[in-house]
C-alpha cells in the first residue's frame, strides 16, 4: 500500500506540471482552435533562463529562495515576450489561412527556440542548481519531498487564479467571449488581436513557472526537454477536452497519475513482458484512446469540428 | 612539427658524436630513418586530451632515439608525424590516408572509439600496425582486422570488473539492475548481470528507461518495494543523475553503481550531495598510477603532469619501437607476428596482445565520488581487485626493482 501512495504521489506532482503546461495549449486553442506545437518550448526556454539566473546569483550571497524567485521572475517575462513574438510574427500573419498553415509554422516555431537554446545554452545536458537544500516527509510509509510539495501547492494556485482571470474578471469574460465568436466579440468592441496575444501570454507565463518546477525538480535542463514535455501536454489537453480550461487541469493530472502507476506497475501485471521503459507510451495510449472512445475529452461538450 | 624534427636531427646527431665507434665508421652512411603516426584531435573540446596522447607517444619516441637502437644493423631515427583528426571521424580518414602515403611504419591513436574504428579500415588496408591507448569500443577489434590493437580495456570488460568489486565489497543479497535501453547501456547491465548470478547474488527483473529519461520516480519507487542493496544503472550521467538523485530522495537505500559513462564528475553536478558513495568503473589505470619512472620523465620533459591516456600512448608507441627492434625491422610484415606475440613491461604494467589485438588482463579502475569529485579506490587486474593506494605503492616498487635491477647490470 505504501508503494501505491507512493507512486500516486509522484503521479500527482508529474501531473501539476502536465496541467501548467496543458493549460497554454488548451487556452489557445480554445481562442483560436491552432495546437501551438511551440509550447513545449517556450516551458525549456524558462527553464533555462531560470538556470542562467540562480548560476549568475549563486555566488552573491543572497538566500537562496529569493535567489529561485528572482530566477522564476526573470523566467516569466522572458517567456511572456517569447509568446507575444511568437504570436505576432508567426500566427498573426496566418490568422485568415488553411488551419493546417499555422500548424506547420508552430512546428517551425518550434525548431528555432529549440536550435536558439541550443546555441546559447550548448547541447550537453545542464546540471540545475540545487540551491534549496531538499528536505523529505515521511507519512504511511511514503515519502514526500519540499521540492514536490512547492509543485503542487504553486501549481494549484496558479490554477486556481487562471480560473479567477477567466471566470471572474472582464478581461475572462473577453477571452471567453472571443473564444466564442471572435468576429460577434469584435462587433461588441473587444479587441480580437489583443486577446489572442494575452492568451499567448498568459500560457507562457504558466509555461515558464512549469519550466522552473520541473527543472529544479529532476536537477536537470537540455534544450531538448521540451519536445516531449510538449507533446505528454499536448495529450493531457486532448483527454481534458481541447479547448477547456478545467479538462487541461484534470487532464494534466490524471495523466500524470496514469503514467506513474502504469509504469510502476505494468511489468507486474504483465509478466516482465513489458517493464517500465514502456512509461512514455502511456500518454500516447490515452490520447489515441481519447480520440477513439470520446473524441472531446473528458470536459468537452462541442463535439463538431474537434481532434 | 618544426621542433619536432629538429628535436629528432639534434638527438641523432648526438647520438653520433656521442657514440660512433670505430666499428661503425665503416658504415657510417646506413642510416635508417622510421616515421611513425599519432593521431588524437589537437583543436577542439578535447584538445587537452588530444595532447596528452601525442606527448606520451613523443617521450617514447624520443627516450627511444635517446637509446641509440640499431635495427637492422643501422642507426636508427624514429621520427613522430603527430595529425590532428579534430574528433571528427571524416577528417580522422583523411589524415590516416595521409600517415599512409607517407609511408609510417605504425600508427599510435586515435584517441575516440568513434575515428578508431573508421581509421582502422585504412590502417588495416595498408597493412600498417595501429596501437591506440585510449579507445574503449568493442567494436575496434571485433571485425577481424590485421594489425588493429589496443593496450586499454574494453568496454565489454567493465560489467564483470565493477560486479565483482560490487559483489566482494558491498556484499549485496539483492540488486537491481536498470538500463537506457541503447547498445551501451544494455550491454554493460547485461554484463553485470552474468557476473553477478555467477556470483550467488538474486537480481531483480530488469527495469529500463531510454537514454532521455529523467523521470525515475515510477521505477524506484517500484524498486523500493522489492529492497535491493544494491543498484545498478547502465548508462550516461544525464540520466544516472536523476536517477540517483530520485532514489536518494524516495529512500532507496542501496549503493549505486554504474559503468564509465556515468563515471564523471557531472554525477556530483547532477546529483548534488546523493552522488557521494556511488561506485563505478572506467577502463584503464588513472595516469597517477602509472610507473613513476614514466611520470618523471613525463613530468621533465613536458612540465607538466599527464592528464588521461599519457601512459597508454606511451606504450602503444614503445611496443612498436619495441616490436620492430625484436623483428629488426621496421617493415610492419615482419614485426606484426612479434607485436602479436609481445610480453613487455610498460608504463602501465605488463603487456600482451589476444588474438583480436586487444590487451590481456586489461586493468579497470573502480572509482568512488567524494565531496563532489570522483577519486579512484580500486584497480582491477585479471579478476583480482587491488586497493588504489596498494598499486601505487606495488607499481613504484616494481620501477625501484627494475631500476635497481637495471644498476645491477651495469
Amino acid at each position: 500500500m505504501d508503494i501505491f501512495i507512493q507512486q500516486v504521489i509522484n503521479g500527482l506532482t508529474l501531473g501539476a506540471v502536465y496541467a501548467m503546461v496543458a493549460l497554454g495549449y488548451t487556452m489557445v486553442y480554445g481562442i483560436i482552435q491552432l495546437i501551438n506545437f511551440a509550447h513545449g518550448e517556450v516551458v525549456m526556454i524558462g527553464a533555462m533562463v531560470a538556470f542562467s539566473v540562480i548560476g549568475a546569483l549563486a555566488p552573491s550571497g543572497l538566500p537562496p529562495l529569493a535567489i529561485v524567485l528572482v530566477a522564476a521572475g526573470c523566467a516569466v517575462p522572458v517567456c511572456m515576450l517569447i509568446g507575444y513574438a511568437m504570436e505576432r510574427a508567426a500566427y498573426r500573419p496566418l490568422r485568415g489561412a488553411p488551419r493546417l498553415a499555422p500548424l506547420i509554422t508552430a512546428i517551425g516555431v518550434s525548431i528555432i527556440l529549440q536550435h536558439l537554446a541550443m546555441m546559447i545554452w550548448s547541447r550537453n545536458p545542464l546540471a540545475f542548481p540545487q540551491i534549496i537544500k531538499v528536505e523529505s516527509y515521511h507519512f504511511a510509509g511514503a515519502t514526500i519531498t519540499s521540492v514536490q510539495i512547492a509543485i503542487l501547492t504553486i501549481s494549484l494556485a496558479m490554477m486556481a487564479g487562471l480560473a479567477a482571470l477567466v471566470y471572474r474578471t472582464r478581461l475572462g469574460t473577453a477571452m471567453r467571449a472571443t473564444a466564442h465568436n471572435p468576429q460577434v466579440a469584435g462587433l461588441m468592441g473587444i479587441d480580437a488581436n489583443r486577446i489572442i496575444a494575452l492568451t499567448f501570454v498568459i500560457g507562457a507565463a504558466l509555461a515558464a513557472v512549469a519550466g522552473v518546477m520541473v527543472a529544479s525538480y529532476y536537477g536537470i535542463a537540455h534544450y531538448a526537454m521540451g519536445s516531449q514535455l510538449g507533446l505528454k501536454a499536448f495529450c493531457a489537453a486532448v483527454l481534458g477536452g481541447i479547448g477547456n480550461i478545467p479538462g487541461a487541469m484534470l487532464g494534466g493530472v490524471l495523466l500524470g497519475v496514469v503514467e506513474a502507476l502504469g509504469a510502476g506497475y505494468i511489468g507486474d501485471l504483465t509478466g516482465n513482458v513489458f517493464g517500465s521503459n514502456y512509461q512514455d507510451v502511456f500518454a500516447f495510449i490515452v490520447l489515441i484512446a481519447v480520440l477513439v472512445l470520446r473524441p472531446s475529452g473528458l470536459l468537452g461538450e462541442r463535439v463538431g469540428d474537434r481532434a | 612539427m618544426i621542433r619536432s624534427h629538429f628535436g629528432v636531427i639534434a638527438i641523432a646527431a648526438l647520438a653520433c658524436v656521442a657514440g660512433c665507434s670505430d666499428d661503425r665508421k665503416a658504415q657510417a652512411p646506413a642510416r635508417l630513418t622510421i616515421a611513425i603516426g599519432s593521431v588524437a584531435p589537437l583543436t577542439g573540446g578535447i584538445a587537452h586530451l588530444g595532447k596528452d596522447n601525442e606527448n606520451g607517444a613523443r617521450l617514447a619516441v624520443e627516450e627511444a632515439n635517446a637509446a641509440k637502437i640499431r635495427i637492422d644493423g643501422k642507426e636508427t631515427a624514429f621520427e613522430l608525424l603527430a595529425e590532428d583528426d579534430q574528433e571528427d571521424a571524416k577528417v580522422g580518414n583523411t589524415v590516416a590516408q595521409k600517415l599512409v602515403d607517407a609511408k609510417v611504419a605504425g600508427v599510435v591513436g586515435h584517441l575516440n572509439s568513434g575515428t578508431s574504428i573508421p581509421a582502422s579500415n585504412v590502417y588495416s588496408g595498408a597493412n600498417i600496425p595501429m596501437i591506440t591507448g585510449s579507445a574503449t569500443n568493442p567494436q575496434l577489434t571485433e571485425r577481424g582486422l590485421k594489425g588493429v590493437f589496443r593496450v586499454v580495456g574494453r568496454d565489454d570488460q567493465q560489467g564483470p570488473a565493477v560486479a565483482n568489486y560490487l559483489v566482494a565489497n558491498a556484499k549485496p543479497k539483492v540488486v537491481a539492475i536498470i538500463d537506457d535501453a541503447t547498445a551501451y547501456g544494455k550491454g554493460l547491465a547485461n554484463e553485470v548481470e552474468k557476473t553477478l548470478k555467477a556470483a550467488g547474488v538474486k537480481v531483480l527483473a530488469r527495469e529500463q528507461g531510454t537514454n532521455k529519461t529523467v523521470d525515475w520516480k515510477a521505477v524506484l519507487t517500484k524498486l523500493k518495494g522489492q529492497r535491493p542493496d544494491a543498484v545498478f544503472y547502465g548508462g550516461m550521467d544525464s540520466t544516472a543523475g536523476p536517477l540517483l538523485k530520485q532514489g536518494k530522495e524516495l529512500g532507496v537505500n542501496a549503493v549505486y553503481s554504474f559503468g564509465d559513462g556515468a563515471c564523471t564528475d557531472k554525477m556530483g553536478e547532477f546529483a548534488g550531495s546523493a552522488a557521494d558513495g556511488l561506485l563505478c568503473s572506467q577502463a584503464g589505470i588513472p595516469p597517477q598510477a602509472a610507473s613513476k619512472k614514466f611520470l618523471a620523465a613525463y613530468k621533465k620533459r613536458f612540465n607538466i603532469d599527464p592528464i588521461l591516456y599519457a601512459p597508454f600512448t606511451y606504450d602503444a608507441a614503445n611496443l612498436l619501437i619495441e616490436a620492430m627492434k625484436q623483428a629488426n625491422s621496421p617493415d610492419p610484415a615482419k614485426y606484426l607476428p612479434v607485436l602479436q606475440r609481445i610480453d613487455f613491461a610498460g608504463a602501465t604494467g605488463r603487456i600482451s596482445f589476444d588474438e583480436k589485438g586487444d590487451r590481456k588482463d586489461a586493468e579497470m579502475t573502480i572509482f568512488t565520488l567524494r565531496g563532489g569529485k570522483l577519486s579512484p579506490i580500486a584497480i582491477i587486474k585479471g579478476g583480482k581487485t587491488v586497493n588504489y593506494e596498494d598499486f601505487v605503492a606495488q607499481a613504484a616498487a616494481q620501477t625501484a626493482a627494475q631500476t635497481s635491477g637495471d644498476a645491477a647490470k651495469k
